[in-house]
C-alpha cells in the first residue's frame, strides 16, 4: 500500500494545474496518475492556436500551452506515473491502479482530485439510423489520427455538429487535402465560437447547414454517403427536404460528457445536467476530501478557465490535508434560463477572495440581464447583449459583497428580461 | 467604384454583421458594428486579412510520426494555400525541439514555420 497526501487522477490541463496549486500551498507528497504515455492530455492533439489568451496574454497552440504547465510540474519536482490506469476508488480514498512497471497498485490518499476530463458523445448516443459501416468517427478521434498518428481518416467528409472540435476538424481535414462537403447542425445556431466559424469554415468556403440533420447513413463496408434534411421548429426532419451527399467519412462533433465512471464508484454525487460532480466553492464533492476540476466537473470552452479553476481546487485540497474542513452550507439555485451553476453549494464564511459562479444558459437570449439574488434581494444585475448555450458565463462576486450578507440562506442565479 | 462587402465580426459572441463599403481597395464606411473592436476588425479584414497557420509535418525516427508546426506570426490570408503546399511532403529528422525552425521564410514571406512540440528520437 502506497500512501500519498494528494492523488490527482488525470495529467491533462486540470490535473497539471491542480498539482501546481497543491504544491504551492505546501503539500509535497503528491502524485499524478495519467493513463496516456505523456502529460498534457488532449492539448497534445489540439495543434491549432488560440490557447492561453487569458492566462499568458498570447496565442499559443495546444502543445505549447501544455508545455508551460508540464515544465512547471517538472520544475516543482511533482511526481507522476504515466501509462497508469486507475481502475477503482472508494469513498475512503483507497485507489487501485495498474501499469506495466508496478503491476497492480494499492494507494491510500488523504485527498483525491478528480481531473479525468471528458469524452465525446458517440454515434450510439444520438440514434442516427443507417448502416454500421467504417468511416464514421468522433471528431476528436479523427483529430488524433491526423495530428498525432499522421494519417488521414478519409477524403470526402461530412461533419455532424458545429461544436468547436467539428469546426477545427473541418479546417484541418481541408488543409490535409480532404474535401469537406458540409457541416450539418441540428440547432438554428452554432455551438462553436464565432472566430472558428469565420476562420475554419468561411475561409475555406465550407457550408454550415443550420437546422439540418442526418437522417440516414449508407454504405456496406465503407461509408458511401449520408442523407441530410432540414428540421422543423420541433427539430424533427422534414421528409421533402431530404438531400443525398456522397462522402467516405462522417465526423461527429455532437457534445462532450464528463468522464465520471470512477466518481460513481466512490459515491460522488453527479449533476443530472452537467454529468459532473456537484461541488462547493472549494471544489469539494459530497465526499469529504474528494475534489473535482476541469472538464470532469463541467465542459469548458477555454482551457484558460480549466487551469484557473484547477489551481484553486488544488489549493483547496492542500488546505483539507492540513485540517481545513468544507461543508455545503447553502445551495445556489439555477433558475429561468440558467441550466446549472458551478459551484452548486457555497459556504460564504470561508471565501477569502472573490467567488466565481460559472454557468450556462439553455437558449439564445438577446439584451437580457443576468441576476443574482441573495435570498429575496437582487445583488447583481448585469446587462448582457447576448447569452448563448455555447458560451460559458462567469459572474464574480466580490468578497465585500459576500461579507454584507452573512445570514444569507439561498443564492439564486437567473436570466431576466429586465 | 464602390464595392460592398458583408462580414461577421469575430470580436465577441454577438457576431455583428458588418457592412463595409470599399472604394479602390480602401475602406470608406463600416456599418453595423456595436463597439470599436468591430470597426477595427472590418478595417483589417477588408484591407489586410491575416491568419496564423497551424499544421503538421512528417518526422523520421521520432517517437511520433508527425510534429505540429505553426507560422511564427500571422501571414496574409491569400498565402495560406502556398504555405500548406510547401509543408506537404516535407519530412524532418528527429529529434525536434519546440521552437525549431522547420521552414525559413514560408510562401515568399519573412515568416518562419516553427515546431510547436518536441519529438524525441527513437532508435
Amino acid at each position: 500500500m502506497e500512501q500519498y497526501d494528494i492523488v490527482i487522477i488525470g495529467g491533462g490541463p486540470a490535473g497539471l494545474a491542480a498539482a501546481i496549486g497543491a504544491k504551492e500551498e505546501g503539500i509535497d507528497n503528491i502524485i499524478i496518475l495519467e493513463r496516456e504515455n505523456c502529460l498534457g492530455g488532449i492539448l497534445g492533439q489540439c495543434i491549432h492556436n488560440g490557447f492561453g489568451l487569458h492566462t499568458f496574454k498570447e496565442e499559443l497552440t495546444g502543445p505549447e500551452y501544455a508545455d508551460r504547465y508540464i515544465q512547471k510540474v517538472i520544475d516543482l519536482k511533482i511526481p507522476y506515473k504515466l501509462n497508469t490506469m486507475v481502475l477503482n476508488m472508494d469513498s475512503d480514498k483507497n485507489i487501485t491502479a495498474v501499469n506495466e512497471l508496478d503491476g497492480s497498485l494499492e494507494i491510500k490518499a488523504k485527498a483525491v482530485i478528480l481531473a479525468m476530463g471528458c469524452r465525446e458523445r458517440p454515434r450510439g448516443a444520438i440514434n442516427i439510423p443507417g448502416s454500421r459501416c467504417a468511416g464514421i468517427y468522433t471528431a476528436g478521434v479523427a483529430q488524433k489520427y491526423v495530428n498525432i498518428d499522421g494519417y488521414m481518416p478519409g477524403k470526402e467528409v461530412v461533419i455532424l455538429g458545429s461544436g468547436d472540435i467539428g469546426l477545427i476538424m473541418a479546417r484541418r481535414m481541408t488543409l490535409e487535402g480532404a474535401k469537406v462537403r458540409a457541416v450539418v447542425e441540428l440547432m438554428p445556431y452554432s455551438g462553436g465560437l464565432k472566430r472558428n466559424i469565420v476562420q475554419c469554415l468561411d475561409d475555406f468556403g465550407i457550408p454550415l447547414l443550420l437546422s439540418h440533420t442526418i437522417t440516414n447513413i449508407y454504405g456496406k463496408d465503407r461509408l458511401e454517403g449520408v442523407m441530410i434534411a432540414k428540421v422543423d421548429e420541433n427539430l424533427l426532419p422534414i421528409k421533402e427536404s431530404e438531400e443525398y451527399i456522397p462522402c467516405d467519412t462522417l465526423l461527429l462533433s455532437v457534445g462532450l460528457i464528463p468522464e465520471n465512471e470512477l466518481s460513481g464508484k466512490a459515491n460522488v454525487q453527479l449533476s443530472s445536467v452537467t454529468g459532473g460532480p456537484e461541488v462547493n466553492e472549494s471544489f469539494q464533492t459530497n465526499v469529504d476530501g474528494i475534489f473535482a476540476c476541469g472538464n470532469v466537473l463541467h465542459v469548458h470552452d477555454l482551457v484558460d478557465f480549466v487551469s484557473e479553476e484547477s489551481l484553486s481546487a488544488g489549493k483547496s485540497a492542500a488546505k483539507y490535508v492540513k485540517g481545513q474542513m468544507y461543508e455545503n452550507r447553502i445551495e445556489i439555485m439555477a433558475e429561468s434560463g440558467v441550466r446549472y451553476t458551478v459551484p452548486k453549494y457555497v459556504n460564504l464564511d470561508i471565501i477569502d477572495k472573490n467567488l466565481n459562479i460559472r454557468f450556462r444558459v439553455g437558449n439564445v437570449y438577446r439584451d437580457n440581464y443576468v441576476s443574482i439574488y441573495f435570498d429575496e434581494e437582487r445583488v447583481i444585475h448585469l446587462r448582457k447583449r447576448i447569452l448563448t448555450p455555447g458560451e460559458m458565463e462567469t459572474v464574480k462576486l466580490s468578497n465585500a459583497l459576500l461579507k454584507q450578507h452573512p445570514a444569507c440562506k439561498r443564492v439564486t442565479v437567473k436570466v431576466e428580461g429586465e | 467604384m464602390t464595392e460592398k462587402r458583408e462580414i461577421i465580426c469575430i470580436g465577441c459572441p454577438i457576431g455583428c454583421m458588418l457592412e463595409v463599403s470599399m472604394e479602390y481597395n480602401e475602406v470608406e464606411v463600416v456599418k453595423g458594428y456595436s463597439c470599436i473592436k468591430g470597426k477595427n476588425y472590418a478595417l483589417k479584414e477588408c484591407t489586410n486579412p491575416t491568419r496564423i497557420v497551424t499544421s503538421s509535418v512528417k518526422v523520421i525516427n521520432g517517437e511520433l510520426n508527425v510534429v505540429s508546426v505553426k507560422t511564427e506570426s500571422d501571414i496574409p490570408k491569400d498565402k495560406i494555400a502556398d504555405c500548406i503546399r510547401e509543408l506537404r511532403g516535407l519530412e524532418v529528422e528527429a529529434p525536434v525541439k519546440s521552437g525549431d525552425i522547420i521552414i525559413k521564410g514560408v510562401a515568399g514571406t519573412t515568416c518562419n514555420i516553427i515546431a510547436t512540440k518536441s519529438i524525441e528520437k527513437v532508435l
